[in-house]
């Protein structure tokens, strides 16, 4: 079953993202910001991971500059997943090395929508 | 009341091929509420008396804004256009090597992510149709609809369905809380208004025509005079797209399936419509 990591500062996004996911039938954790992310991806690398931009402690762009440093860290697809709507902040994480952008609020339609682009649904 | 609604779906099926069965009528009256109240009128008794009458054709297009749908995202379905990709343009471009022309028609383009995104198609082989004049012609039944395509203004909800984000990066632009599609995108389109049970004849002849999710509103001899006169406007070697959930099996007898481009069709060959006859 494909796993997708879905790290947010928001209890309320991640249950939110959570129940979408799994909708769609996919294995989830969660992760309130960036450096317990890269705990679970230690653990355990996910095949995806829905990335907060705003977090307290780690922010999501350091997060993925740390990530890709892993053994295996180049193997998540990344979905930003942020309140940051603008063009220069989507072409700065886009840059960075995401994989697809999600401007909130979401819903189940975008949320698919991004994860075939991304080749997960 | 039953038979005021019975009048006004005889009537859309008369002026743009809506076909509502009775089951529906409740739906239509629920569906008309807003444009009944921003005539002014007190009922849709009132409404369809009026549109009955004729002589208010900006009611009746209003009326016909609010039943058609417009449900559409960009790059709906996906295959199409990945059909459209991988093996229809590179053998139009081969085909058409000597007038390097193409044209292509969105026939039921709603609010006009479909031929934007056969426009971001082209574009993305514009190396490959450098010096190639590549036409794309948008229409829609929905007066609405098509002012909207034409403006090209779009939600943040809306350009977060089927849009890759690096087409929304090299495409649009930030409009306020919406996005707009960039002037060079959309000088590739022209939009024109136009109701397919009318003649189209005039449009011209086309390579590749996107009648999708529209016929499956009509009933069937609708769809089967709407197929054949599309048989005629479109090129030998040209290509049609329908919906997903539609088809051409049992309606027309001038398509067939495009057999290497999954929910295309092609006109008939003299050689298929020979073995057609003969079973």
């Amino acid at each position: 079953m494909t796993q997708v990591l879905v790290v947010d500062d928001s209890a309320i996004i991640r249950k939110i993202a959570r129940r979408i996911l799994e909708d769609l039938r996919f294995e989830t954790a969660e992760a309130e910001d960036g450096a317990r992310a890269l705990d679970c991806c230690a653990a355990s690398m996910p095949d995806a991971i829905f990335l907060d931009w705003n977090m307290p402690v780690m922010d999501g762009y350091e997060f993925l500059r740390e990530l890709r440093k892993m053994p295996d860290g180049a193997k998540p697809k990344i979905v930003f997943c942020t309140t940051e709507n603008d063009v220069a902040q989507i072409a700065r994480a886009m840059h960075a090395g995401a994989d697809e952008y999600i401007m909130k609020p979401f819903d189940r339609h975008i949320v698919q929508s991004k994860l075939e682009e991304i080749g997960l649904v | 009341m039953r038979s005021d609604l019975a009048a006004l779906a005889a009537l859309l099926s008369d002026r743009i091929g809506l076909a509502v069965d009775e089951g529906k009528h409740q739906a239509i009256e629920m569906r008309l509420q807003p444009t009944v109240a921003a005539a002014g009128l007190p009922n849709v008794s009132e409404l369809v008396h009026r549109l009955s009458k004729g002589g208010d054709p900006a009611l009746l297009d209003r009326t016909i804004d609010a039943m058609v749908t417009c449900e559409t995202l960009f790059f709906r379905d996906r295959k199409p256009f990945e059909a459209l990709r991988a093996t229809v343009l590179p053998r139009l471009r081969e085909a058409r090597r000597a007038e390097r022309r193409i044209r292509i028609w969105s026939a039921a383009c709603a609010t006009g992510q479909e031929p934007y995104s056969l426009a971001m198609l082209i574009d993305e082989q514009q190396r490959e149709f450098a010096g190639w004049r590549v036409e794309i012609v948008a229409s829609d039944v929905s007066a609405a609809a098509v002012a909207a395509a034409r403006e090209g203004r779009y939600s943040q909800f809306e350009v977060q369905r089927g849009l890759p984000t690096p087409l929304l990066l090299r495409h649009f632009q930030r409009d306020g809380e919406a996005w707009r599609i960039n002037d060079h995108l959309r000088a590739h389109v022209e939009f024109r208004r136009a109701n397919l049970i009318d003649e189209f004849g005039r449009f011209g002849r086309f390579d590749i025509v996107f009648c999708r999710n529209v016929l499956m509103y009509m009933d069937v001899e609708r769809r089967r005079d709407i197929l054949q006169r599309l048989s005629r406007v479109l090129a030998d070697d040209g290509y049609l797209a329908l919906g997903a959930a539609e088809t051409v099996v049992g309606i027309s007898d001038e398509f067939e399936p495009a057999p290497d481009c999954a929910g295309l069709f092609r006109r008939k060959t003299p050689a298929s419509l020979r073995m057609a006859a003969n079973s």
